[in-house]
């Protein structure tokens, strides 16, 4: 194990494009690593796209009172930045890595399903186009993400900016649908002898757990999807008089909470990979990591209406909310503690994976903080529409999931690719990231409880809303940058990054026991799975984990 | 169950259920407003409707026996059940075409009340399933019709089966809630 054996030439796992019929051999695949990859590289080019869209909200808010873009231009694209972010990057980039680990994590030669794999890619880029064709015919969605009733229903946009938003979203949850079924059936049918659940990964685990989620929050999705675009196009009042707008919002967090989750357990799934890998010790407390996960599953789904404190539903149901809310910080809090723990006292390598696992650590904890005080009601109704939110779910979102992203990235490379990528580009990556993030949003706080309203195209020039706004939009710059740092790293490795051998990382779960890339059936033979840790029993044979185990 | 085949109709149907589950809750949310005339489930014939429904759960019944006769190789009850099964199936989703119009003549449509839109909704996207349904049963009578739906293919359709068990038990709570309750 310890001799690093060369990488075999890419193109013996993957076809490659300059091949005759390189092409094809990719858009026909149904091989769970190519379409993991196509999901990655398809959800990589969206949040460019997003990324540029948020450049230029960021370009028109530099300054009090501008007039960069059009308020229409605007609104369009704050919309489009997030449903970008969340359906089309978020979603997609954590199904891809999915798609391409699970498979591998339990020693599987594929999906359960290849060919359903595959309409779940296509049906996730079929449904991104389709959103965005609505650019083109310039009635692209302006209504904000979420789509709030009644400024969504035909008297209010009667462009159709809403239906794109609807049929796209209808088509990218079928596929979300399809590929959360197929991981399920997957880990639960095809796992390799002796890897019970109770061995298994900790990035399967909780991608597995996800996508009980993704099955049951995309499908209330969907019948809200439906009912709005009964009112749309029949003229039905669903959501307008005689029908209540409120009713939108119950339906549209029900799903909406979950899906906070469903855009952060994988990547906790990462973290929990990468942070013993650096640390050189086993996750501390592997069951309360792993039962926590099934704990924020089910909470997830009861605590949609603390998105509605605004909304009068009742002392009763504010306070229940506001309870349950503080409650299901708890199961998280618990993950952050493991995390900590497994740290404390190891040998700590800090490599660019290792450092966006830690800052995860820092700033999703924040970013955790900060959620917990919209479970306050009062505390909501003074932040409630500010950039307060807006500073808030961006360190989840960017902290928390994109980190975690970025530092799963840089571990897995080198198994997908074959070749290491660059340390030294990485850690510009990441030090440029870190400062950029931090700048970008934590002034957005003050912003917030300065009072500043979300979503607004312009604002006056009030003491220190000018210079928190121009910090801010510095700091997207920055971000900027550091992210084509790291396309740049992505390209220049692929082709000249150090070979990478089996197991760069002396890891220990069984994607690292096969070559990089690895050939078109995964393995060409198995470890015995005795334990969570396959390799360090194969490594080390006079102290395996399964004589302590027991 | 380590049958992936199952497994996975199994975990669709969950997802379904969610589907159904907001629609269903949504039509209850509104439920102290159907009052009027034209807005109200009053509206209905639950008689009528009622003999439609006894033609969908039969229609459960005939697909067990043909999914049973596939797995046997009895091919003769495999071809009578199946066809049974489409034609109770498209007895169902006749008659339920048959009031949509009624009520449309008496001018109760999707965009006519509340309890216009909240019961078209729910009972058009039921009758998309069956509908559905309806086909997947078709393309099985033609595979049986040919000679292909073997007992080593019997997998297949006892993935319709589970879906149409399915389409069924979510009819009987949309029957028992829409037409049924307010008579009470
Ligand atoms: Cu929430």
């Amino acid at each position: 194990m310890s001799e690093i054996s060369l990488a075999p030439d890419a193109a013996d796992a993957l076809p490659g494009l300059s091949q005759p019929s390189g092409l094809l051999r990719w858009i026909a695949s149904v091989d769970h690593k190519q379409i993991g990859i196509m999901y990655i590289v398809g959800a990589l080019v969206f949040f460019v796209i997003g990324g540029l869209e948020a450049m230029l909200i960021r370009a028109q808010l530099a300054q009090p009172n501008a007039k960069l873009i059009s308020p229409e231009f605007y609104n369009q694209l704050f919309t489009m930045h997030g449903v970008t972010m969340v359906f089309l990057v978020g979603m997609p980039i954590l199904i891809g890595f999915g798609n391409y680990l699970v498979p591998l994590q339990i020693g599987a030669h594929d999906m359960a399903f290849p060919r359903l794999n595959a309409l779940g890619l296509w049906l996730f880029i079929f449904g991104g186009l389709l959103m965005y064709f609505s650019f083109f015919i310039g009635q692209a969605p302006d209504q904000g993400w979420f789509s709030y009733a009644p400024l969504a229903e035909q008297p209010y946009t009667s462009h159709r900016g809403p239906d794109y938003w609807s049929l796209g979203l209808f088509v990218t949850g079928i596929g979300s649908v399809s590929g959360a079924i197929n991981v399920i059936v997957t880990v639960w049918t095809m796992r390799a002898p002796g890897l019970t659940m109770r061995r298994l990964p900790l990035f399967t685990w909780m991608t597995f757990i996800n996508g009980f989620l993704i099955i049951f929050a995309l499908q209330i999705l969907n019948a809200g999807l439906v009912m709005l675009e009964v009112d749309r196009l029949f003229g039905g009042s669903w959501f307008t008089p005689p029908g209540s707008p409120v009713l939108w919002q119950h339906v549209f967090w029900s799903f909406g909470h979950p899906e906070v989750y469903i855009l952060i357990l994988p990547a906790f799934g990462m973290i929990s990979e990468i942070i013993p890998v650096f640390s050189r010790k086993p996750i501390f407390g592997y069951e309360f990591v792993a039962g926590s996960t099934i704990v924020i599953g089910f909470l997830s789904f009861t605590v949609w209406a603390h998105h509605m404190f605004a909304v009068d539903l009742g002392i009763g149901w504010h306070a229940f909310q506001s309870a349950a809310t503080m409650l299901i910080s708890i199961p998280t809090g618990i993950k952050i503690f493991s995390w900590i723990a497994t740290m404390w006292g190891g040998k700590l390598r800090f490599t660019t994976a290792m450092l966006f696992a830690a800052s995860f650590l820092v700033i999703f904890t924040i970013g955790g903080i900060t959620g917990v005080t919209f479970a306050l009601v009062p505390t909501d109704w003074q932040t409630t529409d500010t950039y307060y939110v807006v500073a808030h779910f961006h360190y989840v979102l960017v902290g928390g999931t994109f980190f975690a992203v970025y530092a799963g990235v840089y571990y897995w490379y080198p198994k997908v690719v074959g070749r290491m990528l660059s340390e030294r580009l990485g850690k510009w990556h990441f030090w440029l990231n870190f400062a950029g993030l931090n700048l970008t949003f934590f002034v957005q706080h003050f912003l917030g409880l300065m009072g500043m309203p979300r979503r607004v195209y312009t604002y006056p020039d009030l003491p220190g809303w000018g210079t928190l706004n121009l910090i801010s939009t510095l700091g997207g710059l920055i971000s900027a940058l550091a992210v084509l740092v790291f396309v740049v790293n992505l390209v220049w490795s692929a082709r000249r990054g150090q070979p990478a051998g089996d197991n760069p990382w002396q890891a220990w779960t069984l994607e690292w026991a096969t070559t990089s890339p690895p050939p078109p059936h995964n393995f060409e033979e198995l470890p015995p799975v005795r334990s969570r840790r396959p390799l360090w029993d194969l490594a080390h044979p006079e102290d395996p984990d399964w004589k302590r185990e027991h | 169950m380590t049958d992936k085949n199952k497994l996975s109709m199994f975990l669709f149907l969950l997802s379904e259920a969610a589907f159904f589950g907001v629609l269903i809750m949504s039509y209850l949310y509104y439920y102290p407003s159907y009052t009027g005339e034209r807005n109200s489930p009053l509206a209905l014939d639950p008689l009528l409707s009622g003999l439609f429904t006894i033609a969908l759960l039969a229609s459960s019944f005939t697909l067990w026996r043909a999914q049973k006769s596939t797995e046997h190789g009895q091919r003769g009850g495999q071809r009578v059940w199946l066809l049974a099964t489409v034609a109770l199936g498209a007895i169902f989703l006749g008659g339920q075409l048959w009031e949509y119009t009624q009520l449309i003549a008496e001018n109760i449509t999707i965009s006519s009340s509340l309890f216009g839109t909240a019961f078209f909704t729910l009972t058009g996207v039921h009758g998309l399933h069956v509908f559905g349904g309806l086909l997947m049963l078709v393309i099985a009578l033609g595979l049986a019709l040919g000679g292909l739906l073997t007992p080593h293919r019997a997998i297949g359709l006892t993935m319709v089966e589970l879906y149409w068990h399915f389409v069924d038990v979510v009819w009987l709570v949309i029957f028992t809630l829409v037409y049924l309750w307010p008579r009470l």
